[in-house]
């Protein structure tokens, strides 16, 4: 759709942020243009085009704009700029460097480079001169934060090419010619570090997509332990407000085993994007040992930023994913919250008159979804190296129903669910994810499956099932308690249900502001759950009700006592010798 | 806003609806304000020459021949210190009967701060109330609602945390405010000395309810020019909310628009969202925090207006009647400040996140011991003690009538921990039992 002449028009209506544009040429859908006004030019994305009048969605407010201002079509869709010096950076929804913003408030119209022009870069050649190359081969690799910054043939170049020119090892700015290919014909293009892809189109350049078959460790025990993500899985948090979703998410983007984190806060609140630029550089990553934030990429485009751009966000963010997945890493992307984000399509489609779906929301809001979600995923590159996308997404459903249209259309294109629960929350049990609502359908997985049992240990998966028994039962235990009475019903229903709350007091609760408790390694949770399901394999003599409930929380007081303390540490070992005693005293 | 010599006056209506009028216009820009028959409004659509204006007023009494006059500006505010200490109404002209203020001229609904220039809110707001402090402890450059059915004393309660937190400045952004809690507000604030730092940009229920759209984006053009230009705290006060997006909602109505859930336009996050974002810590030292009502209709906060705002504040406040004690307090359960995070243990004794902890989940098993209660079953020892602890905390610590510092509460409640409980019971972090167990 490359065009010699630009194509211009003039604006005819303007109803908020959608403006009706009278266009003198071809122009295509979702294609970007700028409108001028006064010196400043407003950037906008074409989204429906009836006979000579483009509707375009504007990414800035409009106020002041006049008809009859003139617009340039630029004949391509919205792309985003991909090189070294991405990470760390922190972007709007549509790629622009805050950063480099000049003062307080965001200025209409001002528009910055995502990279650094003028900072050289190490380069090394990957590839040599003679070699067939197509569309993601590597070509070269520079060092970005320490990690291995893949320069790759653009994504949008199609068919084989070969390599005729390449520059030795040397230092290079990423505009800098650094190879020469040439296609079946002849035909030579040059190549720089930089490329560019428009953010709604999926990158292909990859050989396979298996089924995800392997953990990914988030520390977070109520996930790792009961129902685990895996590289390249995806997953959704849907929950009312108040119920812990934002800690969760930056609990998991701080600890999770990934190589870059991508984290889109899609308008959600400003000062949650604060804490993560505030904390980010304070934080070390445990495995590296480097801060937090050079392996980070944020996406800020919060909730007072404009809607259009809010729309856009967290396709930046999936594109930047792709562009480090195509390098061989594990990219961790998490998106608060994909509501907003179909809110932002909703305000779109309702001042476009179209026909609403559900709660006003557009009739292909699922396929939108879905179609999202199917971008995430475990690939083998064309070389043989794997890489990764994880996705997790918040979800913030309207008056906390779960059934409502974004919920649901979300719960089919993820395969993870961890839904928050009010009550949990109510009563300070963070994380609060429901632990017998929630699954993971990767746990269904036989090449999961054999995966946990060989990195975790053979009986892994039978203690987590039985670990879900436990709870399930205490659940039905509970309810049969408050319909009867504590004493109205034998005391084995008050052993099994308070087994479950030890369950759910030592590994599904969890702190995450305690610097020991917040993260805890697999190792760690895999001795934990075992420690428990021995005492819920115990039995235990009471004479009365009464004692199960106190035997059982200083029980559990020194099983937290142990999850604040130093894994293996003498701390850690003089409250399980306590615990051992305790145990005793009640044996039966 | 005179209308001047050279300005085009069109005299040609071609749709009159309740709220909105519609004329051939030229050279017309978004967002502009103009008058129509001298009342006050805004354009909100242009198709080709066809222009929509909103009327603040309303349009009862406007006929097809009005005179209009465009004005080639969106709403603006004159701002200088002349401000403190004055009454103004949603259009920002003065209804004390002052003299006009003489200041700088700006636009309402300014653009948004940039989030890397954004600083994380450190600062402690001491308000005295423990539910508060301890619980749901405030930070300067938060927004917190609170959710509040519309006979409880709201206002009361905001008008006291307005004159105990310190803040530079007071801006009270009042919509559809009755004349009563509008002279409270005005006495409050007079008998406390604290009328030269306090701004009022009023809408009372006598006004048109269009007009309050404005007094949010007045109100919070004030606040920045005090947080940004002369970095003072700025506290600002908005009540009611809901009657905020009442009048969007009728708006939206008036110009066709498909309705969202509860018949609220589908842009209502965003639109709330524009005005709560407004809270923010500068760098510089100013900070603009923001304490908003939103009243509930019969306590339900799922619907669309709590919900939305739910998602876009940090945290909200439940007030509630405790019939044991007989007195409001702050419902620990459903409050929740997410900021405190930030100052708890940092700002305060090392000792107080833990402790709110504890004091929540047994106040929540004295709540399930009450439920036992009343299904007719035996309580047993535990349950008793939970429920001597819960009136003691409610008494003590919940209402709203208590006003001590931090290290008290904290001390206070160690102290019922000790009489009511074992330690294994109130199960804290054991370094800081050592320390704090009264017995």
């Amino acid at each position: 759709m490359e065009k010699d002449n630009k194509t211009t028009g003039k604006v005819v209506g303007i109803v908020s942020n959608l403006v009706m544009v009278e266009v003198d040429g071809p122009v295509a859908q979702n294609e970007i243009c700028f409108i001028s006004l006064g010196n400043e030019s407003l950037m906008a994305e074409v989204i429906k085009v009836v006979g000579k009048v483009a509707y375009v969605q504007v990414f800035e407010s409009t106020r002041g704009l006049k008809t009859g201002s003139k617009v340039e079509f630029q004949g391509h869709l919205l792309e985003v700029t991909l090189g070294p010096g991405i990470l760390s950076r922190n972007y709007d929804g549509l790629q622009n460097d805050l950063d480099k913003m000049e003062g307080i408030f965001l200025k209409r119209g001002e528009y910055t480079d995502p990279l650094n022009r003028e900072k050289k870069w190490a380069f090394k050649p990957i590839a040599k001169v003679g070699d067939e190359v197509q569309a993601g081969d590597w070509l070269g690799e520079v060092n970005e934060n320490d990690q291995p910054h893949k320069i790759m043939v653009p994504f949008k170049m199609k068919g084989s090419f070969k390599i005729k020119e390449i520059v030795p090892e040397g230092e290079y700015i990423v505009d800098h010619n650094i190879a020469v290919v040439e296609d079946e014909d002849g035909a030579e293009t040059r190549l720089t570090m930089v490329q560019k892809w428009p953010v709604k189109l999926a990158v292909g350049s990859y050989k396979e997509k298996p089924r995800p078959f392997k953990l990914l460790e988030t520390g977070v025990r109520c996930m790792d332990t009961l129902n685990p993500i895996t590289e390249g899985g995806t997953g959704f948090i849907p929950g009312p407000f108040g119920t812990g979703k934002t800690v969760l998410q930056h609990a998991i983007s701080k600890q999770a085993e990934a190589d870059i984190v991508i984290i889109a806060a899609c308008g959600e609140r400003a000062n949650e994007v604060v804490e993560v630029f505030t904390e980010f550089p304070e934080l070390e990553d445990p495995r590296t040992g480097k801060k937090l934030i050079e392996r980070t990429i944020i996406i800020a485009n919060t909730s007072n930023m404009p809607v259009a751009a809010r729309e856009a966000s967290v396709y930046t963010a999936m594109t930047i994913g792709e562009y480090y997945r195509a390098m061989g890493l594990k990219v961790l992307l998490m998106a608060d919250s994909t509501s907003r984000w179909a809110q932002a399509l909703r305000e779109m489609s309702n001042r476009l008159e179209e026909l609403p779906g559900p709660d006003a929301f557009p009739m292909d809001l699922s396929a939108v979804i879905s179609n999202f979600y199917s971008r995430a995923g475990f690939v083998y590159l064309n070389n043989g190296s794997t890489g990764s996308i994880t996705f997790i997404g918040t979800v913030s459903p309207a008056g906390g129903n779960l059934k409502e249209p974004v919920t649901e259309s979300t719960r089919k294109a993820a395969r993870c669910f961890y839904g928050l629960s009010q009550a949990r929350a109510d009563s300070k049990r963070y994380p609060a994810i429901d632990p017998i609502d929630s699954y993971s359908k990767y746990l269904e997985y036989p090449e999961v499956q054999e995966n946990l049992a060989r990195n975790v240990g053979d009986s892994w998966l039978n203690e987590v099932n039985k670990a879900k028994d436990v709870l399930l039962r205490g659940k039905e235990a509970m309810e049969q308690i408050n319909i009867l009475g504590d004493d109205g019903v034998p005391i084995g229903f008050h052993e099994t249900f308070w087994k479950s709350e030890l369950i759910d007091f030592v590994i599904l609760q969890q702190d995450a502001f305690d610097k020991i408790d917040s993260s805890t390694p697999m190792k760690r949770q895999q001795y934990m759950l075992s420690k428990v399901l021995d005492v819920v394999d115990s039995s235990f003599a009471f004479n009365h009700f009464e004692d199960v409930s106190s035997f059982f929380k200083e029980v559990i007081n020194e099983f937290k006592q142990m999850n604040y303390s130093e894994f293996d540490s003498d701390n850690f070992k003089q409250h399980e010798e306590a615990l051992e005693k305790l145990l005793k005293t009640q044996a039966n | 806003m005179e209308s001047q010599a050279f300005q085009k006056v069109y005299t040609k209506l071609t749709n009159i609806t309740k709220a909105t009028v519609t004329l051939k216009a030229k050279e017309i820009g978004y967002d502009e304000i103009a008058s129509v028959n001298g009342k006050l409004a805004q354009v909100v659509k242009i198709t080709g020459d066809d222009v929509t204006l909103q009327i603040f007023e309303g349009t009862e009494g406007i006929p097809t021949n009005a005179h209009v006059s465009f004005f080639g500006k969106p709403p603006q505010l004159k701002v200088s210190d002349e401000l403190a200490g004055r009454f103004f109404n949603a259009y920002g002209d003065p209804i004390d009967g002052g003299p006009e203020i003489q200041g700088e001229v700006r636009d309402i609904g300014s653009p948004s701060v940039n989030p890397v220039r954004r600083k994380q809110p450190s600062n402690l707001i001491a308000t005295g109330i423990a539910g508060i402090d301890l619980n749901n402890t405030l930070v300067s450059g938060q927004k917190i609602p609170f959710f509040a059915d519309p006979d409880q004393p709201y206002n009361q309660v905001m008008a006291m945390v307005a004159l105990r937190a310190k803040a530079d400045k007071i801006i009270l952004g009042g919509m559809g405010l009755t004349n009563d809690d509008y002279l409270y507000f005005k006495n409050v604030f007079d008998n406390a000395g604290a009328l030269d730092r306090i701004v009022s940009f009023v809408n009372t229920t006598e006004n048109p309810p269009v007009e309050r759209l404005l007094v949010p984006d007045m109100a919070l053009t004030a606040a920045e020019y005090f947080a940004v230009d002369k970095n003072e705290s700025v506290l600002v006060l908005l009540t009611d909310m809901t009657l905020y997006a009442d009048a969007l909602s009728i708006v939206s109505n008036r110009m066709d628009q498909i309705p969202s859930k509860d018949s609220m336009p589908g842009s209502l996050y965003s639109d709330l969202a524009k005005i709560y974002e407004k809270a923010v810590q500068f760098p510089s030292g100013g900070s603009i925090t923001i304490i908003a009502v939103t009243t509930l209709s019969g306590g339900d906060i799922t619907h669309a207006i709590p919900d939305n705002t739910g998602y876009i504040t940090e945290g909200q406040l439940f007030l509630r009647r405790d019939s044991d004690i007989g007195k409001v307090i702050v419902d620990p359960f459903r409050s929740l400040s997410r900021l405190k995070q930030l100052v708890i243990g940092k700002q305060t004794r090392e000792d107080h996140p833990q402790v709110m902890n504890s004091a929540i989940r047994l106040f929540a098993d004295a709540a399930n011991a009450r439920t036992k209660l009343e299904n007719g079953f035996d309580l047993t020892d535990y349950d008793e003690r939970t429920l001597k602890f819960a009136k003691e905390y409610s008494d003590q610590i919940l209402a709203i009538d208590v006003n001590v510092d931090t290290d008290t509460m904290l001390d206070i409640t160690w102290e019922l921990f000790g009489k009511h409980f074992k330690k294994a019971e109130v199960a804290i972090r054991e370094n800081l039992v050592e320390k704090y167990w009264k017995s």
